[in-house]
């Protein structure tokens, strides 16, 4: 085959193919990102081209720290992804690991439980989960998603983690224990080590989905100084239709920023938990 | 915690009485449920108790602010059953979950496909591609909501530029308008899921499979069908169905988008639940029996994804 043959059949079959993905896949995000820097002089002109930046401005970054809650969201944000990871990340790594490694009457029947709770989504029981975080008094307090978000934290990481812990060999444990460790100290010493991959892997996904929710805030804490990022921007930055298209992007950009960058870290321990925990089963 | 080996101590010999508990404790089935207590007690209080409580409260006319309602049986159910607004919200998430679902796959095999060339800027690209499916869905809704703006959308002016339309574009004004314009926005969000969750199936299928077929004369598309299609079915048969199940079960991008409007036109299960239950009048007991309806579907689903994935494992 000639050399100009080839080359032009891959820019027809891929450069071609992967610029109109990559532009379908990210223009929303250049949206967000010009619309957020653009005056708003040129950005209600609907006479010249939307797509160009022809001038920035950071006006609307400033308006959104000085005139709206947005610090308190992402405070609220913050807390409340930290104290949901945490508490899942301990419940799944104690659940995965007595799946994975504990042989126990009824281990094949919690397995499946853990599966189908996965799979039961938040809008089949956020109304009467409302009801229950008002019966129990954490209404409008972070301990309303602390508390909840695990309910889909949970299953995940500890299915991925379930996974995990049965790549280890058995042997390595029992060597321990023959060493004379108590199962806990060889638990703790020798296989965690080993599992922290998939520990990285679920702790970056449980942030991830605990930062991105959005019903179970809406609902929650949905009132008041305690909204997060998402609720507060959509709920609060759009008023009776008037957009403030400028520091409504301005939020979309910083809200999505923390995420972005812990992904681009770990990007790697992010496939593989997507496959593992969705896919491999 | 002691360290002193369990083991060392002789057979038939009687324990003290701390290690026996401690043996005991430390025995497989005990520890395995103690393990498991933490995550289990969280789930029984906030996902199994809210799901019966859900049931009780759609049998009721509960409305929010007020302590209990009144037993009503299936009176949720049969009116919702008359209800227009609800016909065409179960009608829209059937469009809604299934239409989009056969795009996403095909769209993210084609990526998949792609990625799984090599050329320079490989991991670069596949990072960046997955960035739909990360960021939080209800702030790329935004930039979405301002895309479909009715006068300062691009796609209204490009084509307005080049000529094709003559005015703007009522993006999410009809109702038509508003579900292609939630389905694409669905697809955007999803088709990174479907790739990446390909490319890895892709990534085991055997290099020298292809290259034997290529020599015996197959060409690019009788491979795909012959070599690896046949490695990654199960990874997307259970893309597939998990994708079914959240486009099913979707809140955020309605919300954002339309809220179900025009005139509640677009409605899907999860925003007509919460307009019904929380929103609007707060009718909690209908607003469970909105979500409820949702069951029967869900349970279909899960059951099918369920035997796939024991099929799979044995």
């Amino acid at each position: 085959m000639v050399g100009s043959n080839r080359l032009s059949s891959r820019i027809l079959f891929l450069y071609v193919p992967l610029a109109l993905f990559t532009i379908f896949l990210l223009f929303p995000f250049y949206w967000m990102l010009i619309i957020s820097l653009k005056p708003n002089s040129l950005l209600l002109n609907t006479k010249v081209n939307p797509l160009y930046l022809t001038e920035f401005t950071l006006r609307h970054y400033r308006y959104l720290f000085e005139n709206t809650e947005f610090p308190r969201w992402a405070w609220n944000t913050a807390v409340v992804t930290f104290g949901a990871t945490l508490l899942s990340l301990t419940c799944s790594i104690l659940m995965g690991y007595a799946l994975g490694r504990f042989r126990f009457r009824g281990g094949n029947l919690v397995g499946t439980a853990v599966f189908l709770a996965y799979l039961i989504p938040p809008t089949l029981l956020f109304i009467p989960l409302s009801q229950v975080v008002v019966r129990f008094g954490i209404y409008n307090q972070y301990w309303a998603l602390i508390l909840t978000y695990p309910t889909f934290l949970i299953p995940f990481a500890s299915w991925l983690l379930m996974g995990y812990f049965r790549t280890i060999p058995r042997e390595l444990e029992e060597c321990a224990m023959i060493d004379g460790a108590s199962r806990l100290q060889a638990m703790w010493r020798i296989v965690m080590p080993l599992a922290l991959p998939g520990v990285l892997s679920a702790a970056i996904f449980s942030f991830t989905l605990s930062w991105n929710e959005f019903l179970y805030a809406l609902v929650f804490m949905g009132s008041g100084q305690m909204k997060t990022i998402p609720v507060g921007t959509v709920n609060d930055l759009i008023r009776a239709d008037v957009f403030q298209w400028g520091p409504l992007m301005a939020a979309a950009v910083l809200g999505s920023v923390p995420v972005a960058i812990v992904y681009m870290f770990f990007v790697d321990h992010y496939v593989s938990g997507m496959t593992a925990g969705a896919v491999k089963g | 915690m002691t360290t002193t080996p369990v083991r060392t101590i002789a057979p038939g010999m009687p324990l003290p009485l701390r290690q026996r508990i401690r043996l005991w404790i430390e025995s497989e089935p005990v520890l395995a449920y103690l393990f498991m207590s933490p995550g289990w007690l969280i789930l029984l209080l906030f996902m199994s108790y809210p799901f019966f409580l859900g049931i009780w409260i759609s049998l009721t006319d509960r409305t929010v602010g007020l302590p209990t309602g009144e037993f009503v049986g299936l009176r949720n159910y049969r009116d919702l059953l008359r209800d227009g607004v609800f016909r065409l919200t179960v009608l829209n998430t059937f469009i809604y979950g299934f239409v989009t679902v056969p795009f996403k796959l095909l769209l993210g095999l084609l990526l998949a496909l792609l990625l799984n060339q090599a050329f320079r800027l490989r991991n670069v690209l596949r990072a960046a591609l997955l960035l739909p499916w990360i960021v939080p869905t209800a702030l790329s809704s935004l930039a979405w909501l301002m895309l479909y703006d009715p006068v300062l959308s691009p796609f209204s002016w490009l084509l307005k530029d080049w000529g094709v339309v003559e005015g703007s574009i009522a993006f999410l004004g009809s109702r038509v308008n508003a579900i292609v314009s939630l389905c694409v926005a669905n697809i955007w969000r999803g088709t990174p899921f479907f790739a990446v969750a390909i490319l890895a199936g892709l990534q085991a299928v055997p290099h020298e499979l292809h290259e034997a077929a290529a020599i015996e004369g197959a060409n690019a598309i009788q491979r795909f069908f012959a070599v690896t299609l046949p490695v990654i079915r199960g990874i997307v048969v259970i893309t597939t169905l998990f994708s079914i199940i959240w486009t099913f079960a979707d809140f955020q991008l309605v919300y954002v988008l339309t809220k179900g409007g025009p005139a509640n036109s677009t409605h899907i299960f999860g925003t007509f639940a919460w307009q019904e239950g929380i929103g609007g009048a707060g009718k909690l007991g209908m607003g469970a029996a909105v979500s409820l309806y949702m069951f029967p579907i869900l349970a279909a689903l899960s059951a099918i994804l369920l035997r796939y994935v024991r099929s799979q494992e044995t």
